[in-house]
């Protein structure tokens, strides 16, 4: 199981210097993201999406409200929430094999059970035959394909994805979205991504939160049931991607007010 | 090495040129050293021998083993002091990861860092008298110090990112310290050996000059009060082709170990 409930989680960052304000970067977000569900953050730059992942993974503290996985309030950084970056933060000087097994290395993974899991999760990310080459021998597409692996090697209950895909050309981004789509539906793992893109948005997701410009909170909570692959003639697919940009503009304007 | 790139032809002509300077500027020692200086003023001719009595010189004192015994003696020295010195690198982490550990270290190391090696030698040999312990302790300092703010710096400059993956991939923070911000921090930390090396070298010559009985700075102090002046220039020589050896050495294994990192390349 993996739920993942944000409850009324607030973040103020203090102000640097005497004279400035402090920051109100989220306020009072609320929502559920469900046992196996894929769920996309959605916003603006400056909307405190990342705020919100770096508090779901434990790397911040919220200063109001908490986050609970099944029931459990979330603390440190855990192998239960993994992280995929936009960097990808591939540890240079391993292997992609050994990148991968980084997390079951930690764990204390016997090395007979860690070989088969990173086996496996080479084939998952469509990697074989890079086993023992170093990342920066990689692609930026292949790189992402790592730290994906990575980040599900260990088995955790949600992995929660930082743009993984906004330093890609525009080719191998819609590549790798696909991939993600169909590792999520054969892991069956909760995720949740951060994007500023709605197609990507619509393609991925099972639930959509869009969210408001400084202080973040949630706009909207938008469950996405249209059945997969998701064709952009659909007209499920244009009404959504019509709805979703009303919202964002509606930032903009804000923005500009 | 320069791009030795292009036709075979056009590099070995550039090749040749590279060196065209420098042969004529040994021909012309040469010639004034080993000709003119010693029938036009004899007088000054022991003070510049030329490039063939210091050949002469280099082929003596190898085939009696004499200069590669000096060379031995000072390679240890450096060898010895720089295992001392290695000191440097759990204390560079810990005051690049622990700021605590930084803030109580670091203005001991500010006031010791700035003073040169050469200027502990009259104390050294108070403390230590004239020998190998207060040779190595000059060199000592002259390693210690490159590579402490270089391994400092190396920790400081640890992608963020790398220790939060390693976080939330379930690592400890000794396991953190061990995994991901040695072996990140590894290309500065080799940078910090490379120039401790040269500076603890230089160190050592000036301290054998003064408090010792045997090494490269030993002979050449040795030779001036003979007035053996080839054996001098030779002993000076030695000590660049060997300074210039050591950093090939290390800059080789850093690309050994180092195969992910653009320092090494360098």
């Amino acid at each position: 199981m993996a739920r993942l409930i944000v409850d009324n989680v607030s973040k103020v960052y203090a102000a640097l210097q005497k004279g400035q304000d402090d920051v109100l970067a989220l306020r009072d977000v609320n929502f559920t993201v469900e046992d196996h569900e894929f769920c996309c953050l959605l916003g603006h730059s400056g909307c405190g999406k990342t705020t919100l992942l770096n508090i779901m993974a434990g790397f911040e503290a919220p200063t109001g409200g908490k986050i609970t996985l099944d029931g459990n309030v979330i603390g440190p950084p855990h192998w239960s929430r993994t992280m995929v970056f936009q960097d990808y933060a591939l540890f240079p000087w391993l292997t992609i094999e050994r990148n991968i097994a980084f997390g079951l290395e930690v764990k204390g993974v016997p090395e007979a059970e860690r070989a088969r899991i990173v086996a496996e999760h080479v084939k998952l990310v469509g990697l074989s035959g890079f086993e023992t080459r170093l990342p920066h021998q990689l692609s930026g597409g292949m790189k992402q394909r790592v730290a994906i692996a990575r980040a599900l090697a260990v088995d955790p209950q949600v992995a929660l994805l930082d743009e993984p895909f906004a330093a890609l050309d525009a080719q191998n981004r819609s590549l790798l979205q696909d991939e993600l789509v169909r590792i999520a539906q054969a892991t069956r793992k909760t995720m949740v991504l951060i994007t500023h893109s709605i197609d990507e948005a619509i393609k991925l997701s099972d639930r959509i939160i869009v969210m408001t410009k400084r202080p973040g909170t949630v706009k909207a909570n938008i469950v996405v049931d249209i059945p997969r692959p998701r064709a952009e003639d659909d007209a499920r697919v244009i009404a959504l991607k019509k709805q979703l940009r009303a919202l964002i503009a509606d930032e903009r304007e804000v923005e500009l007010a | 090495m320069a791009g030795v790139t292009g036709a075979p032809r056009a590099s070995r002509v550039a090749w040749l040129t590279r060196w065209a300077t420098l042969a004529v500027l040994f021909v012309v020692w040469e010639i004034v050293a080993g000709v003119w200086l010693p029938k036009g003023r004899p007088e000054l001719a022991t003070l510049l021998p030329p490039p063939s009595a210091i050949a002469k010189a280099a082929v003596e004192m190898i085939g009696s083993g004499e200069l590669l015994m000096h060379l031995w003696q000072s390679l240890r020295r450096e060898l010895v002091a720089f295992l001392f010195a290695l000191f440097a690198v759990p204390l560079g982490i810990a005051m690049g990861w622990w700021r605590g550990v930084h803030e109580q270290i670091d203005p001991i190391v500010e006031i010791l860092r700035p003073i040169p090696p050469i200027a502990w030698i009259p104390l050294s040999i108070l403390w230590l008298g004239i020998g190998n312990a207060q040779n190595q302790f000059i060199i000592f300092l002259g390693i210690f110090f490159p590579l402490l703010i270089n391994t400092i710096q190396g920790v400081k400059n640890v992608e963020p990112n790398l220790v939060r993956a390693a976080r939330c991939l379930g690592a400890s923070e000794w396991q953190i310290l061990k995994r991901v911000v040695l072996p990140a921090a590894l290309p500065q930390i080799l940078t910090g050996i490379r120039i401790g090396f040269g500076v603890g070298w230089m160190a050592l010559v000036a301290a054998e000059l003064v408090g010792a009985s045997s090494g490269l700075g030993f002979l050449i102090n040795d030779a001036r009060s003979l007035l053996k002046t080839d054996v001098v220039i030779l002993g000076m020589l030695t000590i660049g082709v060997v300074g210039l050896l050591l950093d090939l050495l290390i800059r080789r294994i850093a690309k050994r170990v180092l195969p992910w990192s653009l320092a090494a390349q360098k």
